[in-house]
């Protein structure tokens, strides 16, 4: 069901489109089981960082707090985002993983489940 | 499920509202008084009634029912107001 | 007089008839202007009225009766709050954690009651019939009383602690509070008979006594005999609005069948939303009451459940159900307080007030409290979290978090049926995608997306450089945005939030009161030792 409006043919504007975030896209990242860091997390990152950048300068600022980021075994850990799971390649770029603006990418690290199974 | 789901009222606690309180108690036996920290909460199943005469007889003088307004904190139920009677309800 | 003997004196008008003079009395059929020209918003929603005649108040209030108990409850008000300024009253409250929640409720709600203010204004303009009309009118003075009462009352505090000097600029700029400004704006842009449904009967009917009964009662049981009595001084006029919200549902009901989807369709929107909102009172009653007077839990088991549930069964005869997804509440019931005082604490130095972590009796309150999720999810976390603050490392997040695109918290719950599980849910609106906290938020925009993609997340506003203040350069070499972002929220990182322990807030309250700032864990400072 549509909008109702009293002006017919009513639309707002698309506030977040990617020609607002001056050359960066949203990435929005989650570490399932890991409530403890209460969100998935968003970051501005350019369309060409190669998803090697993300593991090795992103992360551990993000994560790296929690005792099990330090035990991550990165070979075995699954990543999916809402189109199922995927298979990174470090030396390709966001664009080339097909991340698009806000696209919500997760992982899971089976075994570590979170500190004494609290996030 | 007819006439048994509770209504309640809140009433801060009070002067004032000790006569009010007092009446509801007397006119509707099956009321509940729940006590917290400056208010309390009656419920009743189904139909609660306030009646004017009963809260003027206890308070000992003149009792207009709008006058609830100032010392009231919440209700559940369908209201009809009168002169003599404030009544809440449910007509499931 | 003696002379008058025979005259009768005027009967007194029944209460049913003043009130009938007042409304059907005085209002009048427009002759030289059509109807559709005077009343331009009461077509367009779908609502099918017949006869606005129909319309019951069922509080029959006169306008001088109106101002007549209106003037009672003021002076009665004022008469405390003055007593509570000249006994300095601020200070015989539990302790200085409780004070942090008045920090959110002028920064967060004050805001809510102006913003009621205006949109039973204009529902007062744009309503045909007169009853509705004066009932509104009668809410749109109640609420601006609720702004100033509460801002008049909390303007003592503002004289002592830190963070509630510039509310109106927080609640227009701080990321959390985009929360309650957006659920507002997006009732006060909605059409009259939407407006009318999610505030007097969504929020105000369902949902409003969980935020005022038991947080005002707690309230009172910590000392805080200023907030206990403009928040029951509200209340009062609450039942009022309460009551105009069911009218309201009663009589759309009554007036069409076709009323019925439409009607459906917004009390359940609008009960996710001001759902959602509460989530903010959950954490004020669990965490920052140091005394309790009872769970969110409970409130919303004996709140919700039970006077939420005679309240459906009794609209049943019109085909009305209870509102969708009212099961994830129930389920949610058990974690949200605790999901939401994780987060606050994790972001402690972007928020405008400072935390802790909940005391060892605390503790064992919430694992009475909530015995199937407190000891297995939360109280590992919270003594993890101890030991890093002991150790001096304690536990920060700093990344800022994708928001859901409808209410605007940040997207921390977790899957109705596992609380170790992030709820992901998103859609994509042509060729853009959207991230939603739940069901209801995705369901709400699914249905209006052309609404919802404009609106202003905090995140995202930051990250697009809106968010900086006046002056600020994103190209220096030293620039910061998330500083910025704070400054420009109106947050003084290392005054405002932090942990409560190090808090300016904490110490001057040892040192004035000579009562330990925090009840359960001891003094900070020697102000307290010495008298001890
Ligand atoms: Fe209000
Ligand atoms: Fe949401």
């Amino acid at each position: 069901m549509p909008v109702k409006a009293i002006k017919p043919g009513y639309h707002g504007e698309f506030r977040d489109r990617v020609e607002n975030f001056r050359g960066q896209q949203l990435l929005n990242i989650c570490w399932e089981k890991h409530t403890m860091f209460g969100w998935p997390m968003c970051i501005p990152v350019p369309p060409e960082m190669p998803f090697g950048a993300l593991l090795e300068q992103v992360l551990p600022g993000i994560y790296g707090a929690h005792p099990d980021f330090a035990r991550i075994k990165w070979n075995e850990v699954q990543w999916s985002s809402a189109k199922g799971p995927f298979t990174p390649d470090p030396s390709k770029s966001m664009v080339e993983h097909g991340f698009k603006h806000k696209t919500q990418i997760r992982f899971r690290t089976p075994g570590l489940d979170g500190h004494n199974g609290a996030g | 499920m007819s006439n048994i789901q509770p209504v309640f009222i809140a009433l801060q606690a009070n002067n004032d509202t000790l006569p009010i309180i007092e009446a509801i108690c007397s006119d509707n036996p099956q009321a509940q008084v729940n006590e917290y920290p400056a208010m309390v909460k009656i419920n009743c199943p189904g139909r609660m009634v306030i009646r004017r005469s009963s809260v003027e007889e206890r308070m000992g003088r003149d009792f207009d029912l709008r006058e609830l307004q100032i010392n009231l904190i919440s209700l559940a139920g369908e209201v009809d107001e009168s002169e003599d009677e404030f009544v809440l309800f449910w007509k499931a | 007089m003696a002379a008058d003997g025979d005259l009768k004196p005027i009967k007194k008008l029944s209460l049913k008839e003043n009130y009938a003079l007042l409304t059907r009395g005085l209002g009048w059929e427009p002759t030289y202007e059509k109807k559709e020209e005077i009343f331009r918003t009461i077509d367009f929603e779908g609502i099918k009225i017949h006869d606005w005649e129909k319309w019951e108040d069922p509080f029959r209030l006169t306008m001088d009766a109106y101002w007549k108990y209106q003037g009672e409850k003021e002076r009665k008000l004022y008469a405390i709050i003055d007593a509570f300024q000249q006994n300095n009253g601020q200070f015989n409250v539990t302790d200085a954690r409780y004070v942090q929640a008045l920090k959110l409720f002028l920064n967060g709600i004050v805001g809510l009651e102006y913003a009621s203010h205006r949109g039973f204004n204009i529902l007062g303009r744009e309503f045909p019939g007169v009853g509705p009309r004066i009932a509104a009118q009668m809410q749109a003075i109640d609420e601006l009383r609720h702004a100033t009462t509460q801002i008049h009352a909390i303007s003592h505090y503002n004289r002592f602690f830190e963070g509630m000097a510039d509310f109106p600029h927080q609640f227009d700029r701080v990321w959390y509070l985009s929360i309650p400004k957006s659920f507002f704006e997006d009732a006060v842009s909605s059409g009259p008979f939407e407006f009318i449904v999610a505030i007097s009967f969504a929020f105000e009917y369902v949902l409003t006594n969980l935020a005022f009964m038991p947080w005002m009662s707690g309230a009172a049981f910590n000392g805080d005999m200023s907030t206990v009595s403009f928040g029951f001084s509200a209340q009062s006029d609450e039942a009022r609005h309460m009551t105009l919200g069911i009218e309201v549902i009663k009589f759309l009901l009554e007036q069409d069948p076709d009323n019925v989807p439409l009607v459906q369709k917004w009390i359940d929107k609008w009960f996710w939303r001001g759902y959602r909102l509460l989530a903010l009172l959950a954490t004020m009653m669990d965490y920052m009451l140091p005394k309790r007077v009872m769970s969110w839990s409970e409130a919303w088991t004996i709140y919700y459940e039970e006077n939420g549930g005679a309240l459906f069964a009794d609209l049943a005869r019109y085909g009305i159900r209870p509102p969708k997804y009212a099961d994830v509440t129930i389920k949610e019931k058990q974690r949200v307080s605790h999901e939401m005082w994780s987060i606050f604490y994790s972001v402690r130095n972007a928020v405008g007030f400072p935390v802790w972590l909940p005391s060892a009796e605390e503790m064992d309150w919430f694992s009475e409290k909530y015995p199937d999720t407190f000891d297995r999810y939360y109280r590992p976390r919270f003594e993890h979290w101890r030991e890093l603050e002991e150790k001096g490392t304690p536990f920060t997040n700093m990344t800022l978090p994708q928001l859901c695109q409808v209410c605007q918290w940040p997207c921390i719950y977790t899957e109705p049926d596992d609380p170790t599980e992030f709820v992901h849910r998103e859609t994509e609106y042509q060729g853009e995608t959207f991230h939603f906290c739940s069901d209801g938020c995705k369901d709400i925009f699914c249905n209006e997306p052309e609404k919802y993609v404009h609106a202003w997340l905090p995140v995202h506003q930051i990250y697009q450089g809106n968010c900086f203040p006046e002056g600020a350069d994103p190209t220096a070499p030293d620039f910061n945005p998330l500083v910025a972002a704070l400054q420009y929220m109106g947050i003084k990182p290392g005054v405002d939030g932090g942990l409560m322990s190090q808090h300016v807030d904490a110490s001057r309250w040892e040192q004035w009161t000579s009562r330990p700032a925090n009840l359960h864990e001891g003094a900070i400072t020697q102000a307290v030792r010495k008298t001890t």
